[in-house]
């Protein structure tokens, strides 16, 4: 058999798909920029935004004034200093740039792997026929009430057992058992929302399960994949209690967090580091959410609502 | 860079001008004090070194390697870290030091889960307890035993046993029973340090009568709101109903509600519930609850405040620039007696070296951390803000006159020291019912009879 076009299918589709976005897009716009919401969306945004300026004012406040007064004295009395973050950076005993690589060297795997896996599961689940299908879905998409708390101690014991403990190899595992039933989900619904057409077409012209799920399909779920894929490494990046735990015993191994979380030192006595901590352990993420948003937004919407 | 920006910069190069004199030998037995939070003067530990003889008969322990789990972290963690080089270079054991915030809590998950680490430091004989019950803490070597039997003070081995059996060697302490002032502004308004209990009252009518407020306070800590406030009650208990009583309360031999301790906590109320005498430069008598117990005494900087009772660990908490010292801008004495005259008892707290195994590695390790040596290395590397009840540690080796003070007076034989009973209660009432109650106490102002009885009825039963 000669070969077949099926990348050409996805193009009168994705036309379809625009042209409804966007006359919902229009009706929403004439909707949502009535002076009225405008109003409201600004000063929520201004409500919402009010903490995170506090909070870098107060990164930028000398110590004996974060202690002693509110950041918004800052207006009234202006003192600015470096000195916060010149401790944060290179006042510790341990380096803060290594453990931003350490954050880096547990996110990104972290976010691969589930990814990858779930991928293939979802695909499986949607367009792979087979016995005790449904049933199976049922059972990943319930994983999710399982509170990841109360794993912590047995699967912390079958990493030990396994002589994994110690190694970056708990931290991803555990990122990705956590994150595997809410992807397959997301990834199962936006790969349904697929219309079945486009993959029958594609069977028609001779192309096997390996051929469809990346000439066909992956194209079409780049936003999905980039909207889980902000959602997991903001969740990892951010993430303490996983790695508190499973890296326990190996301080060559711990992410940022657990840094940030001990700047405070032993009894308390250096928290206003926190501020400027809180900052530069944000900017990563930051620039990753500011980078990918317009996917973030797309992306969770055509995985969650069917139709 | 505004002007304080470089006061800040201009005080950290004349702390490390100090500390090079210091170092080079031509500033000998400086005793203008040191600053406040980090830095100081300190050794360099790789040029310390110790006498061999004591780990050889652990064996060849080179290449071996012992895991330490704390509750210290960053900035205190480097001279623990450091005072281990002796050891590691004598027998060639390589220690794995790790500190957290979150140790409590970690501690109890790793050793469920089997990844218990070696040595763990725990700063409550509760705790303490609670592990030995599990089955996971292994007894102390008789090196160790032998050596606490010479160096400490006899209460102290009693807190690192369990049933009679000794576990945990102590390690560092600190002493609670302290009372934040500042000598320039002493001297300047003629006041003078009081030496008992009335003096200090009389003092503080003196301050009061001024319309100052003599006293500031803060109870405030978080989901630990309340501790500061337990240790007024137990420093009081143990000044007017005496060690014997203050042993029998925390072990719960005599009712919670006793009338002695009504009576010690209507004394602490005397001042922390005295509209006249509380809260300087924070606010009224409920202030007490909202301030964090950290921010508490800086009022005492700018004169709105003349005394503050908090431990020897706050000297971290003055800020940048401070001179703590006899001379400086703040110093501590300590809380007078009640009634006759004597050595004022001290209140503590304090880390015990508590091994999950009997590995040889492990047990040397524990002989060096008990040791006089481990003591006087430590006190050379470390910044203020670190002393020992170790006999065998020459205060001179401190850098803080405040750690010199307090430890003369954990090796004051006529001292008597009590730990700090709401570590050794059950964790239901001295890391619980107890803080919300004190709390109430100055919030709501609660009676005391109600508060004591409260807590009482609270007490688990078994």
């Amino acid at each position: 058999m000669t070969t077949t076009t099926p990348v050409m299918a996805p193009v009168p589709m994705q036309d379809r798909a625009t042209g409804r976005a966007g006359r919902r897009a229009a009706s929403a716009k004439t909707k949502l920029s009535s002076p009225a919401a405008s109003i409201i969306a600004i000063v929520i945004a201004v409500l919402w935004t009010v903490p995170t300026l506090g909070l870098l004012i107060t990164s930028f406040r000398p110590e004996l004034d974060i202690r002693q007064s509110g950041w918004w004295t800052f207006f009234t009395d202006p003192q600015v200093t470096l000195f916060n973050y010149n401790e944060v950076l290179y006042g510790g005993s341990t380096n803060f740039a290594s453990l931003f690589v350490n954050s880096l060297v547990i996110t990104l795997p972290a976010v691969v792997i589930p990814i990858s896996l779930a991928l293939l599961a979802a695909y499986a689940f949607a367009w792979i026929d087979f016995p005790g299908r449904n049933i199976l879905f049922v059972a990943v998409f319930s994983l999710q009430v399982v509170p990841i708390q109360v794993t912590l101690i047995p699967l912390l014991t079958l990493y030990v057992d396994a002589g994994l403990a110690g190694s970056f190899w708990t931290i991803w595992l555990s990122h990705s058992i956590f994150a595997l039933p809410l992807a397959i989900f997301l990834l199962h619904n936006f790969m349904k929302d697929i219309p079945a057409s486009l993959v029958e077409a594609a069977r028609m012209d001779g192309a096997g399960h390996v051929k469809i799920f990346f000439s066909v399909l992956l194209p079409l779920l780049t936003p999905a994949i980039a909207a889980f894929g902000v959602f997991q490494f903001l969740w990892v990046w951010n993430d303490l209690l996983v790695a508190l735990t499973f890296a326990g015993g190996a301080p060559d191994v711990v992410p940022l967090t657990v840094r940030v979380a001990e700047l405070a030192g032993t009894r308390g006595s250096d928290w206003y580091l926190l501020a400027p901590g809180a900052f530069i352990a944000m900017i990563l993420p930051l620039v990753v959410f500011l980078a990918l948003q317009r996917y973030f937004v797309r992306g969770l919407l055509a995985g969650s609502v069917k139709g | 860079m505004n002007v304080r920006a470089r006061g800040f910069r201009s005080a950290t190069l004349g702390g490390g001008l100090v500390a090079a004199m210091v170092l080079a030998g031509c500033g000998a037995n400086d005793s203008g004090g040191s600053t406040g939070g980090s830095g100081g003067d300190t050794a360099d530990a790789a040029d310390l070194s110790i006498d061999c003889a004591p780990y050889e008969e652990f064996g060849d322990l080179e290449g071996e390697t012992v895991s330490v789990y704390t509750s210290i972290v960053d900035p205190e963690d480097q001279p623990q870290i450091d005072s281990y080089v002796p050891f590691e270079e004598c027998t060639g054991v390589d220690v794995q030091y790790e500190g957290s915030r979150e140790f409590e809590a970690q501690l109890v998950v790793r050793i469920q889960s089997g990844n218990a680490p070696d040595i763990a430091f725990i700063p409550q004989p509760g705790l303490l307890q609670t592990l030995v019950g599990t089955g996971a803490v292994s007894p102390a070597p008789e090196q160790v035993e032998a050596n606490v039997d010479e160096y400490w003070d006899e209460s102290w081995k009693g807190y690192g046993s369990v049933d009679g059996t000794f576990y945990a060697a102590p390690l560092g302490a600190n002493a609670k029973s302290f009372v934040w002032y500042s000598p320039s502004a002493f001297e300047d308004a003629g006041y003078e340090v009081p030496e008992t209990w009335d003096d200090m009252i009389a003092l503080s009518d003196e301050i009061a009568a001024t319309g100052a407020k003599p006293w500031c306070a803060g109870i405030g800590s978080g989901e630990a709101t309340g501790w500061p406030a337990t240790d007024w009650l137990e420093d009081v208990v143990l000044r007017t109903a005496g060690p014997d009583v203050y042993d029998q309360w925390v072990n719960h031999e005599i009712p919670f509600n006793d009338p002695q301790i009504v009576e010690a906590l209507n004394t602490v109320g005397d001042i922390l519930r005295n509209p006249e005498y509380v809260n300087g430069g924070l606010g009224e008598v409920q202030s007490i609850a909202s301030t964090e117990f950290g921010d508490a005494g800086l009022p005492i900087l700018d004169g709105s405040c003349w005394m503050h009772r908090q431990a020897s660990f706050y000297q971290a908490n003055w800020p940048e620039g401070t001179e703590v010292g006899p001379d400086g801008d703040v110093f501590a004495f300590p809380l007078p007696p009640i009634g006759d005259a004597g050595a004022p008892p001290v209140l503590g707290g304090g880390e015990f070296t508590t091994a999950f195994n009997d590995d040889p590695a492990t047990q040397a390790f524990q002989t060096y951390l008990s040791s006089p040596e481990w003591a006087n290395i430590k006190a050379q590397v470390s910044g203020p803000g670190w002393v020992s009840a170790n006999t065998g540690l020459d205060p001179e080796n401190l850098v803080s006159p405040i750690d010199q003070l307090a430890a003369e007076l954990f090796q004051d034989p006529e001292a008597v020291f009590r730990f700090d009973g709401s570590d050794l209660m059950p964790g239901e009432i001295g890391t619980g019912e107890l803080w919300t109650q004190l709390t109430e106490w100055i919030a709501n102002d609660k009676p005391s009879q109600a508060v004591l009885t409260d807590v009482e009825n609270a007490w688990p039963t078994s």
